[in-house]
């Protein structure tokens, strides 16, 4: 349920009370309390600062050390798991909602608050943890990493997660591009299954749990939770109609719960370190450490762990070795992953990383994946390649996204010629709002979002683009209907 | 481990979300549901939880606009059409499939609520072509009506002067369904209903994003016997029906109100009708018989109406061959042929299309005439109880009510096509209800799964004494709702009277142990829409025993079977053939009356659970023909028995003298004489050894199974489909 | 068809279907596409009808449903690669290759294709041949690998500008220093369970 419906509560915020009664399962009243609360003034850390290697906790992200079982345990994984698991969920559920891990998989649900709902007594049902290893979103790359480089960290996290929400198995969905990732992390479950780490009475702690994976085949809607749940069931990625949610009616028509690869690799360092410590890092409501991925115009692409709420401008210049011919050179980033709106260099100087500062800014922080476009860039082809990406991914289950997308996807082609009439661009605008909010999914918002952060920054230069086209080539055959 | 009533509906095609309706499975579930009050457009209602805001919109008459919801389908809510503004929630949701909670106030009227429909009209006519002038749903098109009811009153669509719009290709999907796929606006109700209701799986989307397209697999046609439901169910001109293409506009017809009688359900019809021709037939909803679908057969085959039609009387000339007469001459001849023959020696046989007025005069005359050989077609065991009591050859738990059973033991009777629209009300409660379906008899697909009890008759009898080991009869003891159906074709075997002895022994035995004593178990599935009323009237059943007297004077009332054939008969033997098409009966006959179609006369027809339901005359009978009982009645006047009815209504008043069930329309007793039939029939449980075996077993025998059908193309383009088919390696 | 069996193994029952993915993985891999026919044996196999698999199959992007050629070449063309230049890279795969987007080569030994995100953005621009990335690509590389495997060669995948995996290329900037041991930091509720532990 966090896609769709966290999405909203970031951007409506003064309206958040309401959003109790649709999160009908469980306890509705925890998310009044913790939303309402965003108004207050955050407080402790102002901004986030660069984090020490020893707080890092995906401490093989590169490579450099080996994944197997052997190395992960050398670097901690699997360390006091059973006794973790023996503390019992409402413990493993509370170190989570202490840490304010909120989900990483874009939507930014809390995940303690998601755990909770599946505590729900039974019905004889069995309960499944899905992992979401579906990374498919231009811009981001971070589970990929997690699972070639670090799969024990993840194996660990379902069976934590599992713990936590009562689950009897966690069936990861790996996208299907990542064959060599699924291998790494299929050896890696048989040497958890060898090592009774998995399996049968759990790491000794008497729970039973297994891990599975399930590999997609190539579709991008296949992210959103339900999409999901339908594709491991063998059917058409095609996302459900919520409610119910999947904490109702999931896999298998069982409770479910979906996470995102990250969000489950972090849980047991933040069980075994204390969610307090997890907490200590980022802004109030923002805290915690994530992976940013760092890609387009900048002199050192690449994906890192940071502390929440840095600053983008010392996260690019850090890291990624700042942008191509100095900062001055930037044009506009896209923070969160493709379905994010661009933000434009001048909000670039001062923003934070992280879910409020970005809301803020008109944009979202989704998956921290950041884009940076260069003066270099044809702006307007660059988010044209975003739409034509929707458009491909769109599963056309639902009408508005179907039909809205490729139709946006081909006026936003003829306006990178500036094919268009200017009063098209209003136009535009009040299609990608009639596709926001009224899909089954979010894939339609994530659409619809790039292109209104394109009007809302790039005005101008459509405008002048489609002088020029009509400079050369005569009036737009757009002009005609106008 | 997942033996949940939901397990079946999950195992529904993609589009068809199996979990709203688990939903509501769930919240029907006890403690009994508490009603709460929402407001919608600030009109409270009263409503239970579980329902959505579409239910209960409709409860307080606010009509929300829809394209994928439809109320016997599962719920899709991919069209956006029905979204509607709820007060403090910062985006619109789709009314078909949100549930309503206590004290939500929606707004169907707002701005966000208009601004969305707008908007989902204005993408849903991007891709949709403006071909409304020549499109058949042109005046019965939802997309039409709501574009002009919710819809922008222009255009924005700009690229038309740039790449234009979606083209789709058309496909093949048999010679009832037309298709032209560029108007599909994908609301998924056709294949939702393929998967649900029809149990064809061969439906589907291809494809994703603007590319999806429904289709069926690769190149296969969609062959079902109720395929013809997908067109009515279309929004739009993507599906419509082949045989009407361009023939008239909705506003062009008359619709006349009627029943079908091509299958013994007595389906409600509504027979559209220009210029004295029937254009088309359409279902009537009718929840206690055929909710709103209707099988092919009786929705195509009205083009068999305008085929083979006997318009003229006709008599066999010197040379044999059958000639135009008038109708003077016809009727002499055969008031003569009546008159001289000896009562004994008089035979009438009434066939599978004969109206209960038809049957009623021509029984009062031969009865005048001495005789008491008035048979039908269709066998029944005299032994026992015999048709006594009409309990014994009734669906007695009524057809609706199949769906409340959680089991349901099919004797001989291939439901799917002997009756299509009580097959989907078994499939229905399959899925939906979890009940479980067994069957004595050959192996046929029935779209659902069953427990295959074998074929041979001496199961029934191991059933019917209890002591058969088999699971089936656990189930059967077990189930608290559970409904047996005998197919009539059982019956005529030399065993049929021992296999309907246990059947009423089985079923009786079974219905003497439920807790509900209003449940009905015994069914008795017959084939023809006639039969039940001549049963009712006092026809013998099967015509056998006078056959071997060798009839001089045969009758035949539209008995097209075959059951009497010329070679049966002595050489001199007169065969009078009423009806009204040229079949197997007027191609054996001496003299025939040419008669009405059931399109064509204002009659009554008793259905398989006993319903008196009437038609109404929606054309004049073709050329010469007239009503079938006006033809006896003024046969009467001739002969010189003159019959006491000059009116219908006269003929009705004689009607309810024999059994005021006949006509009392609509309307379905409940019959009670059980225990005395089932003590009458212990004397007959001898022992079986025969195999149980059905007449229709494929797709292909259901097509043609009478006069109308036989002569209709369509049916006809339908059977080389089926056959064409068979040959395809898809 | 044993693994079949086996991967089925990992769904509850009733949910068969589920195997559907890897058994048209399985086909394609045998195969290297999915013949309709392969379709009709899987729908058999995990008894369900073969309009749903056929839907499945035209629903998802890797089920080839015609021959891409020996080594088919996926070209990513997502916005984080098409900043790093993907187009020239499209232009010398196809310039290498012999044949357009979309296309076979006429040897039959390219399948050239188009593709959106392929996940590995950090390292753009990416091509994907059969299951193997290559990243950080330059048009040189690509002229480099794809004569490699036009001699029956696999050319070393992963980035091919020098760089490990999703570090920055000049240098680490975090993880400098080695991991932490077992237990570094452990909060307070677990050190009781097991003394000794600690700190470093």
């Amino acid at each position: 349920m966090a896609g769709v419906l966290a999405r909203v509560i970031q951007r409506t915020k003064p309206q958040l009370g309401i959003i109790g009664p649709l999160v009908s399962i469980g306890n509705s009243n925890v998310a009044v309390v913790r939303f309402q609360s965003a108004d207050a003034a955050p407080q402790g850390k102002q901004c986030g600062a660069p984090l020490s290697d020893c707080d890092r906790i995906f401490t093989n992200l590169y490579g450099r050390h080996d994944w197997r079982l052997k190395a992960a345990m050398a670097r901690g994984d699997w360390y006091m798991t059973k006794e973790i698991l023996l503390k019992g969920n409402a413990w493993i559920i509370n170190e989570l909602k202490v840490s304010g891990l909120r989900g990483r998989g874009g939507a930014g649900f809390p995940t303690g608050m998601k755990w909770s709902f599946m505590q729900k007594p039974s019905d004889g049902r069995p309960k499944y943890l899905v992992v979401n290893a579906d990374e498919g979103e231009p811009g981001t790359c971070k589970d990929r990493e997690i699972m070639r480089h670090d799969p024990h960290k993840l194996v660990e996290g379902c069976l934590i997660a599992g713990r936590a929400i009562g689950a009897i198995a966690a069936y990861i969905y790996i996208r299907g591009e990542f064959y060599n990732e699924a291998s790494n992390l299929q050896v890696a479950i048989a040497e958890a299954y060898q090592a009774g780490l998995i399996g049968k009475n759990a790491c000794g702690s008497g729970y039973d749990f297994d891990v599975f994976v399930h590999r997609g085949a190539g579709a991008y809607i296949c992210g959103e939770e339900t999409a999901l749940i339908e594709s491991i069931e063998g059917k058409q990625g095609k996302p459900r109609l919520k409610p119910p949610f999947p904490a109702d009616i999931g896999l298998f028509g069982c409770p479910t719960t979906v996470n995102n690869v990250e969000t489950i690799s972090v849980a047991p360092t933040i069980c075994r370190r204390g969610g307090a410590w997890f907490a200590s890092f980022g802004r109030l409501r923002n805290q915690g450490t994530k992976l940013y991925n760092i890609s387009g115009h900048v002199n050192t692409p690449c994906t890192v762990e940071e502390e929440m709420s840095i600053p983008l401008k010392e996260l690019i210049e850090r890291h990624a070795g700042g942008v191509i011919g100095g900062w001055d050179n930037l044009l506009a980033v896209i923070p969160g992953g493709s379905s994010t709106p661009l933000i434009p260099k001048s909000v670039c100087d001062t923003v934070l990383m992280d879910f409020d500062a970005l809301v803020a800014a008109n944009s979202a922080f989704g998956t921290a994946a950041i884009i940076v476009m260069d003066k270099s860039t044809d702006i307007v082809k660059a988010i044209a390649r975003l739409i034509m990406f929707y458009k491909h991914e769109s599963c056309g289950q639902c009408t508005p996204c179907r039909e809205g997308v490729s139709w946006m996807n081909k006026i936003i082609y003829r306006m990178v010629d500036g094919n268009a009439s200017p009063k098209e661009i209003d136009m535009l605008w009040e299609i990608s709002k009639q596709i926001e909010g009224h899909t089954i999914c979010a894939l339609g918002d994530g659409a619809a979002w790039p292109v209104q952060g394109l009007i809302r920054h790039f005005r101008p230069e459509l405008e002048r683009r489609m002088a020029a086209y009509a400079c050369v080539c005569g009036p737009s055959k757009a002009e005609r209907l106008y | 481990m997942l033996r949940q009533p939901l397990t079946r509906a999950l195992k529904l095609s993609s589009p068809a979300r199996a979990a709203p309706l688990a939903a509501r499975t769930f919240s029907a579930q006890p403690p009994a549901p508490e009603k709460f009050e929402v407001f919608i457009d600030d009109k409270p209602v009263q409503v239970e939880p579980g329902t959505t805001i579409l239910q209960a919109a409709a409860l307080v008459g606010v009509e929300i606009p829809r394209f994928c919801y439809h109320e016997r389908l599962a719920v899709a809510g991919n069209c956006r059409m029905c979204l509607v503004e709820i007060e403090k929630s910062p985006k619109p949701a789709a009314a078909c499939a949100m549930p309503v909670m206590k004290g939500m106030r929606v707004k169907t009227n707002s701005d966000l609520t208009k601004k969305a429909r707008e908007g989902v009209m204005e993408f849903l006519l991007v891709n949709h072509p403006l071909d409304c002038p020549i499109c058949d749903q042109g005046g019965e098109c939802d997309l039409q009506d709501q574009s002009m009811a919710f819809g922008s009153d222009r255009s924005r669509f700009t690229d038309i002067h740039f790449s234009g719009k979606r083209a789709v290709e058309d496909k093949d999907v048999g010679p009832l369904i037309k298709t032209i796929m560029t108007r599909c606006i994908h609301c998924t109700r056709c294949i939702r209903f393929a998967s649900e209701v029809a149990g064809v799986d061969d439906f589907g989307t291809t494809g994703r994003g603007s590319d999806m397209q429904v289709g069926t697999y690769v190149e296969k046609m969609f062959l079902s016997e109720l395929s013809g439901n997908i067109i009515d169910l279309c929004p739009v001109g993507a599906l419509t029906s082949k045989p009407y293409s361009f023939a008239a506009r909705p506003w062009e017809t008359r619709r006349i109100d009627s029943v079908d009688v091509l299958d013994p359900l007595g389906s409600n019809i509504v027979v559209a009708t220009r210029t004295n021709e029937v254009l088309r037939i359409l279902p009537r909803t009718n929840e206690e018989i055929n909710e709103e679908w209707l099988s092919d057969k009786s929705r195509f085959a009205c083009d068999g109406l305008k085929r083979q039609r006997l318009v003229t009387p006709m008599m066999k000339d010197s040379r044999g061959n059958l000639t135009p007469v008038e109708w003077e001459d016809a009727m002499v001849a055969a008031a003569r042929a009546l008159q001289n023959c000896p009562p004994n020696k008089l035979l009438a046989v009434a066939g599978d299309l004969a109206d209960a007025e038809s049957l009623v005069a021509l029984k009062d005359l031969v009865n005048r005439l001495g005789s008491e050989n008035t048979c039908t077609e269709q066998y029944f065991p005299l032994e026992g109880a015999g048709i006594d009591l009409r309990s014994s050859y009734l669906c007695n738990t009524k057809i609706a009510n199949v769906e409340d059973s959680d089991f349901v033991l099919l004797i001989g009777a291939n439901t799917r096509f002997e009756a299509p629209l009580l097959n989907a009300r078994i499939r229905k409660a399959y899925i939906h209800k979890d009940t479980d379906v067994a069957f004595i008899g050959p192996k046929v697909d029935l779209t659902y799964d069953y427990t295959h009890v074998g074929d041979s008759a001496s199961v029934l009898k191991d059933l019917a004494s209890g002591t058969s080991s088999h699971e089936v009869m656990k189930r059967l003891e077990a189930a608290k709702r559970p409904v047996v159906i005998l197919g009539a074709d059982q019956l005529k075997t030399p065993e049929g009277a021992a296999i309907l002895a246990y059947t009423q022994e089985l079923a009786l035995r079974l219905q003497d142990k439920l807790e509900d004593k209003s449940w009905k178990v015994l069914n008795v599935l017959q084939r023809t829409a006639s039969q039940v009323a001549a049963l009712d009237i006092g026809y013998k059943p099967g015509v056998g025993p006078v056959l071997q007297d060798g009839p001089q004077v045969v009758y035949l009332l539209g008995a097209d079977s075959g059951v009497v054939s010329r070679d049966q008969l002595p050489k001199d033997a007169v065969v009078i053939y009423q009806g009204h098409h040229g079949d197997v009966g007027a191609a054996m006959a001496d003299i025939v009356l040419p008669g009405a179609a059931y399109t064509e006369k204002r009659a009554t027809y008793v259905n398989a659970e006993g319903r008196a339901q009437q038609t109404l005359a929606a054309v004049t009978p073709p050329g010469k023909a007239r009503d079938d009982w006006k033809i006896i009645r003024a046969l009467s006047e001739i002969i010189g028995e003159r019959l006491p009815y000059d009116s219908l209504d006269e003929v009705r008043d004689r009607l309810s003298q024999i059994s005021p069930a006949l006509v009392t329309y609509g309307n379905v007793e409940n019959n009670n004489y059980f225990a005395q039939a089932r003590a009458l029939a212990q004397s007959l449980q001898k022992p079986v050894s025969g195999k149980v075996d059905v007449q229709l077993k494929q797709l292909e025998d259901f097509f043609m199974t009478d006069t109308i059908s036989r002569a209709s193309p369509t049916m006809a383009k339908c059977v080389q489909a089926v056959l064409k088919q068979k040959q395809s390696k898809y | 068809m044993k693994r079949i069996q086996a991967i089925v193994q990992n769904y509850p029952e009733g949910s068969q279907t589920s195997a559907i993915s890897m058994a048209l993985d399985i086909v394609q891999r045998q195969i290297g596409w999915i013949p309709i026919s392969a379709m009709h044996k899987v729908a058999e196999l995990l008894s369900m009808p073969r309009m749903r698999v056929y839907e499945w199959a035209t629903f998802y992007t890797m089920c080839k449903r015609e021959y891409r050629g020996k080594y088919n070449v996926k070209i990513c063309k997502s916005l984080p690669c098409m900043l790093r230049g993907s187009d020239f890279i499209i232009r010398a795969v196809e310039d290498a290759t012999g044949c357009c987007a979309g296309g076979l080569s006429d040897d039959k030994m390219f399948g050239v294709d188009l593709v959106e995100c392929q996940g590995a953005c950090v390292n753009a621009p990416v091509i994907a041949i059969d299951d193997d990335y290559y990243e950080d690509l330059t048009v040189c590389d690509v002229y480099n690998i794809i004569e490699k495997l036009r001699c029956g060669d696999i050319p070393p995948s992963g980035p091919q500008g020098g760089r490990y995996a999703a570090e920055p290329c000049c240098g680490l900037t975090s993880l400098q220093t080695g991991p932490p041991p077992p237990g570094y930091c452990i909060q307070e509720a677990l050190r009781q369970d097991k003394k000794g532990d600690g700190c470093n």
